[in-house]
């Protein structure tokens, strides 16, 4: 099963300050060793919300607004999916990167499968 | 306070004791006592977490357990020695200089040496793949058993007796040099491609999909080829197992019978699997140099994979393809999937041509796809009859039930004059 670990803003990455050679390189170690345990499936980091956008939807009319937005620690700095056998499993992983990468809150979501929904041809 | 603990060993074992079990290996030689000295370090880590708390750093405090275990048991073994050797008035072995040399190594070399050992090529396929799941990706043996729809007692003796044909055989943690380097990555990904394939069609039984060794295998896949950069047969596996699994989704109807491949709704196939696998085709390409008979593969399954819909199928690419693949890996399988393929591409009759001498092959008189196949061909062709026949032959030989069950629907198909 498929989870998605995002890590949070930091004020500092906000201000577009970048993670010193240091953390770069325990990071880059961390995701050495994740390829090597086979269950990285996928990961990215974004760019302060200075260089980002947001749309909004009311009425069914949307409205976009350009960055940065003031709720810095709101914000996701990041994402990566992995492909583990269990919860616990996976916050193991996202455990040591939350050590890692700075951030206050890293959050475990479990994507959802094909299997998880309810597909029209099963609901006769 | 117990259970919580208990919970994150058990997640911190599938987590980390792998690369534990692969230092422990490169460090005392041999896999029983490495996997011995792991368990012991995960025990002692449940003692002792249950009392205090875990440490914030758990990886570590098991690395480092483990190693002190390890280093303890060769003094052990080591003052044996030294005894004996006492007496045979011999030098005393100078044990640290040699750990310190080992213990730092480089965790990739830990895993490939795990890798190549619990796959080693004395070993049978099954007990390869029940050592290399329970070892490097860190299964129990109850979760082998589910598995492989075997009593645990059979798993648990099979990877007993695998661990002491390498105790008898004197296998100790090596890294092949560059001679033997690819036979032994072939055995390898022999293990893995059976290992998914053990998933992806459960060859007894009800269960037509068993998800959670397709999950193994991708991940060993994973693995390997970030362990061998730039090996364009470990990049093709991958590829290959890749989009075979991006189909699972729309591999079974409701009902739970299968769906063939060209009726599949292409929509249901996991999008990530397809990019990833076809990135790994690229890098194939890209890499150049002689393509293997997984690369081969992996070539077919992306060609199906770009196909927006079944019709946008570039059948002669495959069937191009194909006719590579039966040059330097020839088998009767392939030349079944060449013979389904140039059908597509050149019609029945062409196809039928290549496939009807391998029913003459006795070898493939057990195998219930070749039936199923020229049954299919046949009736393309408008000869029901002879169709119904092979129907009914393919729907006997299937251990699958629901296999079976799709194979007795054609035959019926096909008495009542319209096959399809």
């Amino acid at each position: 099963m498929r989870y998605m670990v995002m890590h949070y803003q930091t004020q500092a990455m906000e201000d577009g300050i970048p993670p010193t050679a240091q953390e770069q390189a325990a990071i880059g170690e961390y995701m050495k060793e994740a390829a090597m345990s086979g269950v990285l499936l996928s990961g990215e980091g974004v760019a302060s919300s200075a260089k980002g956008a947001r749309i909004e939807v009311q009425d069914g009319a949307t409205r976009v607004i350009d960055g940065p937005f003031a709720e810095a620690k709101e914000l996701i700095a990041g994402f990566a999916i992995l492909d583990v056998g269990s919860l616990d499993e996976a916050i193991e992983h996202a455990r040591r990167f939350a050590l890692l990468v700075g951030s206050d809150r890293v959050d475990v979501r479990k994507v959802i499968e094909v299997e998880d929904l309810v597909l029209p041809e099963q609901q006769r | 306070m117990g259970t919580e603990v208990d919970r994150r060993v058990a997640a911190l074992w599938r987590v980390e004791s792998p690369r534990v079990t692969a230092r422990l290996a490169r460090l005392v030689g041999d896999l029983d006592t490495a996997e011995e000295l792991a368990q012991d370090a995960f025990v002692a880590a449940l003692e002792r977490w249950r009392r205090d708390g875990i440490p914030d750093n758990p990886a570590a405090w098991l690395t480092k357990t483990a190693r002190d275990l390890a280093v303890d048991r060769l003094r052990r073994r080591d003052t044996g020695r030294a005894k004996y050797q006492v007496v045979a008035a011999s030098t005393p072995l100078t044990v640290e200089h040699d750990l310190d040399e080992v213990v730092d190594g480089a965790l990739a070399d830990d895993l490939l040496g795990l890798v190549f050992m619990s796959c080693h090529p004395i070993l049978s396929a099954d007990a390869r793949s029940a050592l290399t799941l329970k070892l490097v990706c860190g299964l129990r043996t109850e979760d082998l058993a589910r598995a492989f729809l075997a009593p645990e007692a059979t798993i648990a003796q099979r990877i007993v007796r695998a661990k002491r044909t390498l105790a008898a055989a004197n296998v100790r943690f090596e890294l092949p040099g560059p001679k033997e380097r690819p036979a032994r990555l072939d055995a390898v990904r022999e293990v893995i491609y059976l290992v998914f394939n053990e998933g992806h069609t459960a060859t007894t039984g009800d269960n037509w999909i068993t998800p959670e060794l397709c999950a193994e295998a991708l991940r060993l896949g994973r693995m390997l080829a970030t362990l061998t950069p730039g090996d364009t047969e470990t990049l093709g596996l991958l590829a290959l197992m890749e989009i075979q699994a991006s189909r699972l989704p729309a591999r079974l109807a409701a009902d739970g019978s299968p769906v063939l491949l060209m009726d599949q709704d292409r929509s249901r196939w996991d999008q990530l699997l397809v990019r990833s696998g076809l990135t790994h085709v690229e890098q194939v390409d890209a890499l150049g140099g002689t393509v293997g008979p997984y690369a081969l593969q992996a070539a077919i399954a992306a060609c199906h994979a770009r196909a927006r819909v079944a019709e946008d199928t570039d059948w002669e690419r495959i069937t191009a393809l194909y006719d590579g693949l039966a040059q330097i890996s020839p088998s009767p399988v392939v030349e079944l999937n060449r013979g389904v393929a140039t059908a597509q591409a050149f019609g029945p009759e062409a196809g039928l041509e290549i496939v009807r001498p391998l029913l003459e092959r006795a070898d493939l008189r057990g195998y219930h796809l070749l039936p199923a196949v020229v049954g299919d061909l046949l009736c393309r062709n408008g000869s029901h009859e002879e169709a119904r026949e092979h129907f009914l032959r393919s729907a006997a030989l299937t251990k699958n039930t629901r296999e079976r069950a799709t194979m007795q629907d054609r035959a019926a198909q096909c008495a009542s004059g319209h096959g399809a």
